[in-house]
């Protein structure tokens, strides 16, 4: 078997193998040349590709963003860096206003093949301004893909569907999954933008989760198959295109459906979700639709109260057995 | 510094350049009475008096070369080709408007004449601009990019961040403030720390302090070239400011009244057009023959204005086209 690698070394090689098969691809953000990016995304980047190709910036949000927009309207396919995703709130007018409009707004003149990855949520001990999970931001924007992959070969074929994509793509990298580790992804791998990932069958109730929130329901499903409960496991892997479909389809088999998210409950993506499934799987459900998400606080600075916010292995149990057994 | 002198323009040119002024000047006030008569919706931000700047900008510009505009933008998307009636169509939610009634007055766009569109939050486009600036030096194309502000505009983060960014990598780009004297309905010497609000910023990026006349086609071209001609030779950025008056109000809501008495009429007697029409007889050019580009560039907007009326309207399923590159609007998979 091959040599495990980690979800940080997957960032960089699926932007470096994109970078070789296609010479318009450039990389622009703060940090990411000769120093590798603040978490090591970019990590020998710089070194293969030099300064042609990887773009120091200032401090400058609007700045990084804006011109990777303009470029990528003019022939070019940056891959922007914002450091971390709460920044995304300091060039929110780019990302909310400028880039998912402008090709509709000129009557499709224009495209935008442009990505911008970001590292997202908490469980580092970053607090409230360097560790929300903000995908939900983006999907409240009509125009913005988004992904959130959950596995190093996730990360690599989701950056090569996103780099080819001729739409602009959020592409968030979790913070926590850095150092986790799984299988290398073979050559040329591509996971299609819009194709959620059963992980693991089941037949008592569905658990989907994103990104971070996936090894919390495969370590949920884990100890409450000990308990004789079979659960699902649905990694969505991207929010727009939303592939409901295949949630649908396992609902229709479990009849029971928790989604488990890492934003806060208001405003988060299994809010859309569950609504898909009331509106179109309602006669399939045995039990009412749950979610369970952070609680509706800034994140705290202390592990211990950050523990209290975040969902857990524990939570995603109990709830589960409360539905099955109800 | 490279130093050029632009050549003296030909007669040909500055008849060429009246025309191009009156017919964004008639169309200008087509989409006043237009938006009078009902038959405009939403809001207008006109550019009578602004003209010059587009006109004299695009005079000193390449065919291939990128223009970024704010929504007061009708002007600079006709000085790179936009006709005046999917200009008119476009604000009257029209099939044959330049975005099919999806982007209306404050979005107009010409992307066959690299007019990258008309941005409505201000100074958005200043980033975007340095965008195509670092596209062009990537693939070696020697396009310059110009981007379009108001003063008002001076006073935004993005303005900042964009010129010191394309200092920083002495990109291709000019960037052009049309200095009204009005950010919306205040003063800009109330609201601004230095006299001129984009000049007097230039410094702070290591650039040279540039202010004209933005009533005159020829002093902007000239201007402006020079600035084209260092972008194009790799000497990096430059700001001009170009001092010039709105006609109408901030928009179609606004009739101006904060106006000291006179103003207008001071800047009146500097009308873009009066100012080239005084430079077309100074070089001889007779009665007749302005009189016939007048009469030329009238025809122009009326039948724009008749065909944009005639056209239907976009077609109900335009809604839900264009979101993606695929040409819908899907988001589940």
């Amino acid at each position: 078997m091959a040599e495990l690698i980690t979800y940080r070394e997957a960032v960089s090689e699926g932007i470096a193998r994109e970078m070789r098969r296609d010479a318009s691809v450039v990389c622009i953000g703060e940090d990411i040349g000769a120093a590798g990016g603040v978490f090591k995304t970019a990590q020998g980047l710089f070194d293969e590709f030099g300064p042609s190709r990887v773009w120091d910036t200032p401090i400058s949000e609007q700045a990084i963003v804006g011109a990777a927009m303009g470029a990528a309207m003019t022939g070019v396919r940056p891959v922007a860096e914002i450091m971390f995703s709460d920044f995304l709130a300091v060039c929110w007018d780019f990302v909310a206003n400028e880039i998912p409009k402008v090709r509709y707004m000129t009557g499709g003149q224009v495209k935008v093949p442009l990505v911008i990855r970001t590292a997202n949520g908490g469980g580092l001990g970053f607090g409230a301004q360097h560790s929300q999970a903000v995908e939900n931001w983006a999907l409240s924007v009509p125009g913005l893909v988004i992904v959130a992959p959950s596995s190093p070969a996730d990360v690599v074929g989701l950056m090569a569907s996103a780099i080819r994509s001729d739409d602009p793509v959020l592409f968030f990298e979790h913070k926590a999954l850095f150092a986790s580790k799984g299988a290398p992804a073979p050559q040329g791998h591509l996971v299609p933008l819009g194709q959620a990932a059963t992980l693991r069958e089941g037949t008592d109730i569905t658990l989907v989760g994103l990104a971070w929130s996936v090894p919390i329901i495969e370590q949920a499903a884990e100890q409450l198959s000990q308990e004789g409960i079979s659960a699902e496991v649905i990694d969505l892997r991207t929010l727009v295109p939303l592939d409901a479909a295949t949630v649908l389809t396992s609902v229709a088999k479990t009849s029971r459906i928790l989604i488990v998210e890492e934003n806060p409950f208001q405003g988060g993506w299994g809010g859309t979700l569950a609504s898909i499934v009331a509106d179109e799987a309602f006669y399939d459900l045995d039990a009412p639709v749950k979610r369970l998400a952070a609680a509706c606080v800034p994140l705290p600075f202390a592990t211990h109260l950050e523990d209290q916010v975040l969902p857990s292995v524990a939570g995603v149990v109990a709830t589960a057995q409360a539905m099955v057994n109800g | 510094m490279l130093l050029v002198d632009p050549v003296a323009p030909t007669t040909e040119e500055l008849s060429g350049w009246y025309e191009q002024l009156l017919v964004i000047r008639g169309t200008e006030k087509a989409a006043f009475d237009l938006f009078m008569s009902g038959l405009v919706k939403g809001t207008t931000h006109l550019a009578a008096g602004h003209e010059a700047v587009a006109v004299g900008t695009s005079a000193a510009l390449e065919p291939g070369d990128y223009v970024w505009a704010t929504y007061r933008g009708h002007h600079h998307a006709m000085a790179r080709g936009l006709s005046a009636e999917a200009c008119l169509a476009e604000l009257m939610s029209k099939a044959t408007g330049s975005c099919q009634g999806k982007g209306g007055s404050m979005h107009l766009t010409h992307a066959p004449g690299n007019m990258m569109g008309s941005y409505a939050i201000i100074g958005a486009h200043l980033p975007m601009a340095v965008g195509s600036a670092w596209s062009a030096v990537l693939r070696k194309s020697g396009q310059v990019s110009v981007a379009f502000f108001g003063d008002g505009a001076t006073n935004i983060g993005a303005f900042h961040e964009a010129i010191n960014l394309a200092v920083v990598w002495k990109l291709p780009v000019v960037f052009i403030c049309e200095n009204n004297l009005y950010m919306e309905y205040t003063p800009i010497s109330a609201v601004t720390a230095v006299e001129h609000p984009a000049a007097d910023r230039a410094a702070a990026y290591a650039l040279a302090r540039i202010v004209i006349d933005g009533n005159d086609v020829v002093t902007v071209r000239d201007e402006v070239g020079r600035a084209v001609t260092r972008a194009r030779a790799g000497e990096g950025p430059s700001i001009i400011e170009c001092m010039t008056y709105r006609h109408y109000g901030h928009s179609r809501t606004d009739p101006a009244k904060y106006r000291p008495e006179g103003e207008l009429e001071q800047w009146l007697m500097r009308d873009p057009v009066k100012v080239l029409r005084d430079r077309l007889v100074a070089a001889g050019v007779g009665e007749a023959e302005l009189e016939s580009i007048e009469a030329r560039a009238k025809a122009v907007v009326d039948a724009a204005i008749e065909a944009a009326k005639a056209a239907p309207l976009s077609d109900p399923s335009e809604a839900f086209t264009d979101v993606w590159a695929d040409g819908g609007s899907t988001w589940r998979s």
